[in-house]
């Protein structure tokens, strides 16, 4: 995992300093409401419904043991006592107060963790894979590419004053677990007939307001290029991305508007200036990237008595074999599985984790995964790297803290924002939903025999819960001051990606779990046997599901 | 005569007088004429004529408005080595990033801001990027 070195964390403590002067500044009436604003944002800060929300980076999702028990005792010194994981793998803490802010922030720097860039008008934390380096599909680790452009986007003096957020994510595998085609822009890893690594380039992706799907910039660009061609992208779009209308001012709108040869040429013209000066990447500088994500110390495993005795234990206890194989993929070495931990059994806001849960997760994290976990773009954490040996242990353990629901991938393992709970913006409530519908289908059997389903609810159309991507999507809706759901069906986050068709009119609250019902038992109706929700929607379309629902 | 932070200390002011983008490209005698950019102009014919500006003011309607970032990144990396000078209501905690796009100097409406801003342009000592005034990207100096 990444370290810092001085030079990293002195400029995460002249950070620190530099916002414990502004939150001074602003507090004693030296600093406008409006000019607080942006730098409090740049630094995480939202305020919110009933507190300010501050949002914490974590790169790539990646975590240690340490920073996670940071992160549980800054939840019961200065919050409520727990934290949510959101869809861009960071940690939210809820209830902080906004003098104290910068005395978090402190303390997070003593682990090298951060709040920069998690909000605002600027180069957001960049995503990926949350099982890159892990993975067995993967060609191309991406980290260390996306270690790179982290560096390079934070506090990048041209771009801290974009016309809108700016969101870069990047995969390495054939699957795309970091939906990179709704980001401003997508970088696929990839390889050329040489075998050499560089970069597909998409780009005016995103979701909110207006859905889009990105569109290919680059098919090929060589790997020494990244930073420069990035630097030409931004700066076309900080250039003539709008600013009259924020709803109109993300580079999608732009990338529409112009059409994407004209946007090319705009970009290309502009990295012409910028090709082979000295952010060009050194194959020094690269390696040094990828030092820090370099192998664990992997104990040889005999593989084909590892899976036995799993087996064997499996078959004395049904309800481990489950867990493990719902929750636990296949791992790229021999004899170690990739753990989810679940986030989502029912009764507890989907995303959220208590101060105790985290430091008995970070205690397992060292017993059974090199003292490090990762946070997953659906509120889920991951422990990497566990030995098959050791998973029956592990299932116990989480057992007994409520943490180890086999739901990973299925229906109740839905991705749900904090909505009209918490945030300030929100049409309705999100988390209500997600509850009547865990609970309306508590039966796992039939939960299972679903199939694999993306169930994506956001409380407003900013879309923080990423429905437009979602199997099925539920977006909150405000009708005449009252709370009610519009449902999308279709949506799909991979490299075949879909924005969600709208299914009619808004539902009420309380109908939800019925509209569910009808959605799904109308799925189960149509399918043929190997067919998942997406496939039979998409082979049958929508008229069928609107039919059953409306009837 | 008003004052403002140049090359890290506060100055008088002492400027040529100021055309737009529009007038100053139409000016017979323009090496002696400063010319101010607005958000949203387009850089290129000022790049034409690099060596015979004096002064570059670039304006900020509002601080929030990041155009002017990329204005004195562009002119700096095509070889302009005259003052680039902020005005309008940009904010002293975006000096030290002003500066590192190629910003020396800042003039403030306000001047009684001038001297507590002073200290704003030592934010930060270290940075990631390459910038106007640190050629080299962190990862070309990293011991
Ligand atoms: C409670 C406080 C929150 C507030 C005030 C908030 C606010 C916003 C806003 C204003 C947008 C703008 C979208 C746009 O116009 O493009 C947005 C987008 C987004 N938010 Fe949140 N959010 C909150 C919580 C969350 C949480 C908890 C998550 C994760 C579960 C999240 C993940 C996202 C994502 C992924 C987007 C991106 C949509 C895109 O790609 O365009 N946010 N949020
Ligand atoms: S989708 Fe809307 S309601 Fe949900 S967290 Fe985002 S802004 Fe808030």
């Amino acid at each position: 995992m990444y370290v810092y070195d001085q030079y990293d964390q002195k400029i995460l403590d002249e950070r620190v300093a530099q916002y414990r002067g502004q939150t001074e500044r602003y507090l004693a009436g030296d600093l406008s409401e409006e000019e607080f604003l942006p730098l409090r944002l740049q630094n995480g800060l939202y305020v919110q419904r009933l507190a300010p929300m501050l949002r914490v980076a974590v790169p790539y999702g990646l975590m240690n043991s340490t920073q996670l028990r940071t992160v549980a005792r800054l939840s019961r010194d200065f919050d409520k006592g727990y934290v949510h994981i959101s869809t861009r793998q960071n940690i939210q803490f809820n209830w902080p107060e906004l003098a104290e802010v910068p005395d978090m922030l402190a303390e997070l720097a003593k682990v090298q963790m951060h709040a920069i860039q998690t909000s605002g008008n600027c180069i957001r934390n960049t995503t990926t894979d949350q099982f890159a380096g892990v993975a067995r599909d993967e060609l191309v680790d991406p980290r260390p590419y996306c270690e790179i452009i982290r560096q390079w986007s934070t506090l990048h003096p041209e771009f801290a004053f974009l016309p809108r957020k700016f969101k870069i994510a990047v995969c390495g595998t054939e699957e795309d677990r970091a939906a990179v085609r709704a980001h401003d822009i997508g970088i696929e890893l990839v390889k050329n007939a040489a075998g050499e690594v560089g970069y597909k380039v998409l780009v005016g992706g995103g979701l909110g307001r207006t859905p889009v799907i990105g569109v290919e910039i680059c098919d090929y660009l060589e790997k020494q290029h990244l930073l420069s061609y990035l630097e030409a992208i931004l700066r076309v779009y900080n250039q003539h991305g709008r600013r009259d209308n924020k709803y109109k001012a993300r580079i999608k709108i732009l990338v529409k508007a112009m059409g994407i040869d004209a946007f090319r040429e705009a970009v290309e013209a502009e990295w012409a200036h910028l090709k082979d000066g000295p952010t060009t990447l050194t194959d020094a500088e690269i390696e040094r990237a990828s030092s820090f994500f370099t192998e664990p110390e992997y104990a040889q495993i005999d593989a084909a008595a590892a899976e036995a005795a799993l087996a064997e234990q499996g078959a004395s206890d049904p309800i481990f074999a489950n867990w493990v194989k719902r929750n636990t993929v296949a791992h790229r070495v021999d004899g170690y599985r990739i753990v989810n931990i679940s986030l989502k059994a029912t009764g507890y806001a989907p995303g959220d984790i208590t101060d105790q849960q985290l430091e008995l997760v970070a205690d397992l994290a060292d017993r059974f995964s090199f003292g490090e976990l990762r946070s997953t773009h659906q509120q889920n954490l991951v422990l990497a790297d566990v030995p098959m040996a050791d998973l029956y242990e592990l299932w116990q353990t989480l057992q007994k803290s409520g943490l180890a629901t086999a739901n990973i991938g299925y229906l109740t393992d839905m991705i749900c924002c904090p909505g009209g709970d918490y945030c300030a913006l929100a049409n309705a409530k999100s988390i209500p939903v997600a509850e009547s519908i865990q609970a309306r289908f508590d039966d796992m059997d039939y939960v299972y025999d679903l199939g694999p389903l993306e169930l994506n609810i956001s409380g407003c159309m900013n879309a923080c819960g990423h429905h437009h991507i979602g199997h099925i999507g539920i977006l909150g809706v405000d009708k005449k001051g009252e709370e009610f759901y519009q449902v999308c069906l279709g949506g799909s986050q991979s490299k075949d990606a879909s924005i969600g068709k709208i299914l009619g009119p808004s539902f009420k609250q309380e109908d939800m779990a019925d509209v569910m019902e009808k959605i799904l038992g109308t799925y189960v109706d149509l399918r043929t046997e190997e067919e998942n929700f997406l496939d039979t929607y998409r082979r049958v379309g929508i008229a069928p599901f609107k039919e059953k629902v409306y009837a | 005569m008003p004052k403002l932070i140049k090359n890290g200390a506060i100055v008088e002011d002492t400027s040529p007088e100021v055309l737009d983008l529009e007038q100053w490209l139409e000016c017979e005698e323009r090496a002696s004429r400063a010319v101010i950019l607005e958000p949203g102009e387009i850089l290129a014919p000022l790049i034409d004529h690099i060596d015979e500006i004096p002064l570059v003011m670039v304006n900020f309607p509002t601080f929030m408005d990041g155009r002017g970032f990329s204005y004195a990144r562009e002119l700096r990396d095509r070889g302009y080595t005259g003052e680039i000078r902020a005005v309008g209501h940009f904010i002293r905690d975006q000096l030290t990033y002003l500066g590192r796009c190629g910003f020396d100097a800042f003039q403030f409406d306000d001047e009684s801001l001038l001297e507590p801003s002073l200290a704003s342009l030592a934010d930060f000592s270290e940075y990631y990027q390459a910038s106007a005034n640190q050629a080299d990207p962190l990862f070309r100096r990293r011991a």
